[in-house]
């Protein structure tokens, strides 16, 4: 009991204090890559806590979902902390819903974040909530449909027994049907953390910003809340990644030098996936908004493709 | 006058709850009056399916009527209609023979009818009220052929005679039964392409009626089909299962698609009542092929997922449809464009119209995502049938179900949002008032049925469980846990919403603690919105309902084949002045365009040439007769 606390415990402080980290790694990367020298990895722990210290301004207009909606975010990453192995095959909370209760939770989030964005009453906010939810509408099947050709090839939605699986049976992955929900739950990645060629974190340009649209009002204390839990869930979304297809390292055991080993993999994967990530963000430029469905079609074609694979070719 | 018959409808709904609570725990009866009704008399019984859905008409009847009873409307209208409505809704789930049946549900539909001609003054009204009489008729005469035909082949009209007799009958005469009553339970359920009157009917009807009609009505055609394809026929070739499974898909992912381009926020409600359905009939359609398959454990599962969501749309489509009366009660108007900022105004109305709206988009840990969730587990178990179509049927239904309940979430953002967020963008919104406390009391307990049925899975599930079995015959272990957690299928998926919801408690409260606790600012300074240094602020800058579904207007256009008018009229004298800029973005419907359309110029066309025939002569229809019977003679 005690021991399960601990790692539940272990796993949200992974998740909430790893997330700026990730984001700050990414960030540096990119700099470099593009020749400039960047800010050091850390910088988002000194952003978050210089708007902690900052007195947010509320707008009139808005309601008390506005100043709810950052606490609500941050609550369903952490509680999806609880969900994704992320040091251990079996989280605290993997009982509690499966695969499709993370991806719920994914949506729980979408939908205050962007009732919030409604809820400033400017035209920038409106215009990136309904861009937020058109793409995280298009983006579920292709998540649901990916995960589901994984939990075919290993017989159960239980995230821990794919990941157990997985690690068991290393040839179960040597298969196109696993490459081809890779490549698809890639893609849907970024749509659904609004990263290049979906949506630009950098920008806060008025036409093709989403995201940030969103959040444009915040500030202050809730600024930090709403920028912490998108960086959870970048995390969260890689750990996923990482620790599903990848399947290296993550533990069934509840001991001291197995957690410390699981933990270091986890940074290796994550290093290398960052890696891929600022690649890509540096080379490729953002896609008009109304490509974004032919790029999620696309990746749904990659997941059914996956999908039907398994049926095809048992 | 309507106060007495909306207290006379509540006694009937709280009966009703009575009985079918009873029905559901296994008490059986049988009632039968033989001189009440014609060919077979009056046959009621109670089974536990007939239960539950009298558990539906009762548990939104009661608050449907004592919100009609306390809403300040003091017209007389559908004083007798309503509770005829609601009491032969009871009478349908416990119909035991033919003329029962098809008289408590004709009853049902002509006093559905005249409230739904709530306002004959109005032309929309009433051509809302002609669809639906047309529509319903359709489907009734498509039962009424079913049913005789299963009474001629079978030598009874009584459904229990059916069920003995039915596996004897040729799988021909078996599949022209099914497809008669397939299709008249089908038509009242709003499934797509037969749901034109559903969107229409709805949002005429008042608001406590629409609840009724929405939460409960609709699903007595899934009762129908439910009942047709699994108990009457017994089991169904797989071809019955895959057209529902198939026909539910289609229908969730339509019915969303229409919803959220909607602006009306009553015909958003009826929109996504055909989605809801669609999600329902998924969970049907599995269950029939695996009972078919003779997976029995997953043919409970799936059929146990169905009357989960049927249960929960019942709740939270209520409770909508009651919070959309309240608004358009305080607003006068059901268009969304002239809403906005009513969350200051009626708190309590948003709050549980945001319970209800979190609840349909199937939000953890409230009641759609447990029946999501379980019509999920039992899809993705589609493996154990070795069939590659089949599996490929069932794939599609995943991705059709994930595609919808995103769709779902951004719909119900729309409705939510746009309604009750940012400012007003009319002066009848800026000067709205809460509803009455009967009103409000009705929406807070539905609201509180929603999050009972969310938190209390492990409680429900096994219920449904039992109802299925005693329909279906299927005796397999399907539930297994203890209070927190719901584990099904031999341990293949757990469900805890009681633990998710002790979670996210937590995980709200800990930010709050830690923030105090680290001594961060803690006042707030209010100012307006930023606007790029423009002087006021105004709702003509606020996101309208049109603009937050563009995306999807255009992403689906292929679809919605919308249609852009722009008007502008110019200053006579030059044309830098405009005076006028009116903008249009309809969306067509393709079942009008290309089904409906077709079929009514085709009958016009037939009935222009018929005309050919008809003189207006005596003698001449004298000499048809005649004609008529040497022909019959002949036959003979």
């Amino acid at each position: 009991m005690i021991a399960t606390l601990l790692i539940a415990l272990g796993q949200v402080l992974v998740a909430g204090a790893g997330a700026p980290l990730l984001v700050g790694v990414v960030r540096t990367l990119k700099a470099r890559l593009a020749g400039r020298r960047g800010p050091s990895p850390w910088q988002p722990y000194a952003d978050l806590r210089k708007l902690l210290g900052k007195e947010p301004v509320v707008s009139t207009t808005t309601s008390w979902v506005f100043r709810a909606t950052p606490y609500v975010l941050v609550a369903t990453m952490l509680v999806t902390a609880l969900v994704v192995p992320i040091l251990v095959a079996r989280p605290a909370l993997g009982f509690a819903g499966n695969i499709i209760l993370l991806m719920y939770l994914f949506m729980l989030g979408t939908f205050f974040l962007a009732l919030a964005g409604l809820d400033s009453g400017s035209a920038f906010g409106g215009m990136g909530s309904s861009r937020e939810v058109a793409i995280a509408a298009l983006a579920e099947p292709t998540i649901i449909l990916a995960v589901f050709a994984l939990a075919l090839r290993a017989e159960t939605i239980n995230l821990g027994d794919v990941v157990e699986r997985l690690a068991r049976e290393p040839l179960l992955a040597a298969n196109p049907a696993h490459l081809l929900a890779f490549v698809a739950f890639f893609i849907v990645m970024l749509a659904e953390t609004g990263r290049l060629p979906v949506d630009n974190p950098a920008t806060h340009l008025e036409l093709t910003m989403i995201h940030e649209a969103m959040v444009l009002e915040y500030s202050g204390r809730y600024l930090a809340l709403v920028e912490w839990a998108s960086a959870m869930r970048l995390f969260v979304f890689m750990t996923l990644l990482a620790n599903l297809f990848f399947p290296w390292g993550v533990t069934s055991l509840a001991e001291p030098v197995p957690l410390l080993l699981g933990l270091l993999a986890l940074a290796g994967k994550l290093a290398v996936l960052a890696a891929a990530l600022a690649v890509l963000e540096t080379t490729v430029a953002k896609l008009r908004l109304f490509r974004v469905p032919e790029l999620l079609a696309g990746s749904f074609a990659l997941a059914l493709l996956s999908v039907t694979a398994v049926f095809l070719v048992p | 006058m309507a106060a007495a018959g909306a207290l006379a409808a509540a006694a009937i709904g709280l009966v009703a709850l009575v009985l079918g609570l009873g029905g559901v725990a296994g008490s059986a009866w049988t009632v039968v009056v033989d001189w009440l009704v014609p060919l077979g008399g009056l046959e009621l019984t109670l089974d536990p399916l007939a239960g539950l859905f009298l558990v539906l008409v009762g548990g939104v009847a009661l608050p449907a009527s004592f919100y009609a009873a306390g809403s300040a409307e003091r017209s007389a209208r559908g004083a007798l209609a309503y509770p005829v409505f609601v009491a032969s809704m009871c009478v349908v789930p416990l119909a035991a023979n033919t003329m029962t049946f098809v008289i408590a549900w004709e009853l049902m539909s002509l006093a559905s009818y005249f409230l739904v001609l709530h306002e004959p003054e109005e032309r929309a009204s009433v051509r809302a009220a002609w669809v639906y009489a047309v529509m319903t008729h359709a489907g009734l005469a498509c039962l009424l052929a079913g049913m005789l035909l299963m009474g001629a082949w079978t030598g009874s009209l009584r459904f229990a005679d059916w069920r003995a007799a039915a596996p004897g009958l040729g799988a021909g005469a078996r599949g022209v039964v099914f497809v008669l009553l397939a299709a008249g339970f089908a038509g009242k359920a709003g499934v797509i392409p037969l749901h034109v009157w559903l969107p229409l009917a709805h949002p005429a009807a008042p608001s406590h009626v629409s609840a009724l009609m929405s939460g409960v009505m609709i699903k007595l055609g899934v009762y129908g089909l439910l009942r047709a394809g699994l108990d009457w026929l017994g089991a169904g070739p797989a071809w019955w299962g895959v057209a529902v499974l198939l026909a539910g898909t289609v229908s969730s992912v339509i019915g969303v698609l229409y919803a959220l381009v909607d602006n009306d926020l009553k015909k958003l409600l009826a929109f996504s009542s055909i989605e809801n359905v669609g999600i329902i009939l998924i969970g049907v359609g599995a269950g029939m092929l695996y009972h078919g398959a003779g997976l029995e454990g997953l043919a409970l599962l799936a059929l146990a997922a169905a009357l989960y969501h049927t249960l929960n749309h019942a709740t939270f489509k209520a409770l909508l449809f009651l919070g959309a009366g309240a608004v358009v009660h305080a607003t006068g108007t059901r268009n969304m464009e002239a809403m906005g900022g009513l969350i200051k105004r009626m708190p309590w109305t948003a709050a549980c119209f945001l319970v209800g709206s979190a609840a349909i988009a199937a939000l953890p840990p409230l009641n759609g995502f447990v029946s999501e969730w379980l019509t999920f587990v039992a899809l993705l178990q589609n493996t154990r049938i070795a069939q590659p179509m089949l599996n490929l049927v069932f794939a599609l239904g995943v991705a059709g179900l994930a595609l919808t309940s995103g769709l779902a979430m951004a719909c119900f953002v729309k409705a939510f949002g746009i309604t009750f967020l940012a400012l007003p963008r009319g002066d009848a919104a800026a000067r709205a008032h809460e509803a009455p406390p009967a009103m409000r009391a009705a929406m807070v307990a539905l609201a509180v049925v929603c999050v009972a049925l969310g938190l209390g899975a492990t409680l429900v599930v096994p219920a449904l469980v039992t109802v299925a079995g005693a329909l279906t015959g299927d005796r397999a272990p399907v539930a297994v846990g203890d209070w927190l957690t719901l584990g099904v299928s031999g341990g293949f998926a757990t469900l805890s919403t009681l633990a998710i919801a002790v979670a996210l408690g937590a995980a709200l409260a800990l930010p709050l603690i830690a923030l105090r606790l680290a001594g961060a600012a803690r006042g707030q300074r209010r100012y307006e919105t930023w606007g790029c240094g423009r002087m006021l602020q105004t709702p003509r800058m606020e996101c309208t309902a049109t603009a937050f579904a563009d995306p999807f207007r255009r992403v689906f256009g292929f679809f919605y084949r919308p249609e852009k008018r722009l008007d502008i009229t110019f200053h006579p004298g030059a044309r830098y002045f405009v005076q006028r800029i009116e903008y249009a973005n309809p969306t067509r419907s393709i079942f009008d365009d290309w089904l409906y359309r077709p079929a009514l110029d085709a009958l016009r066309s037939v009935a222009h040439r018929a005309r050919a025939i008809q003189s207006g002569s005596a003698n001449v229809y004298l000499a048809y007769i005649f004609a008529a019977l040497l022909l019959l003679l002949a036959l003979a």
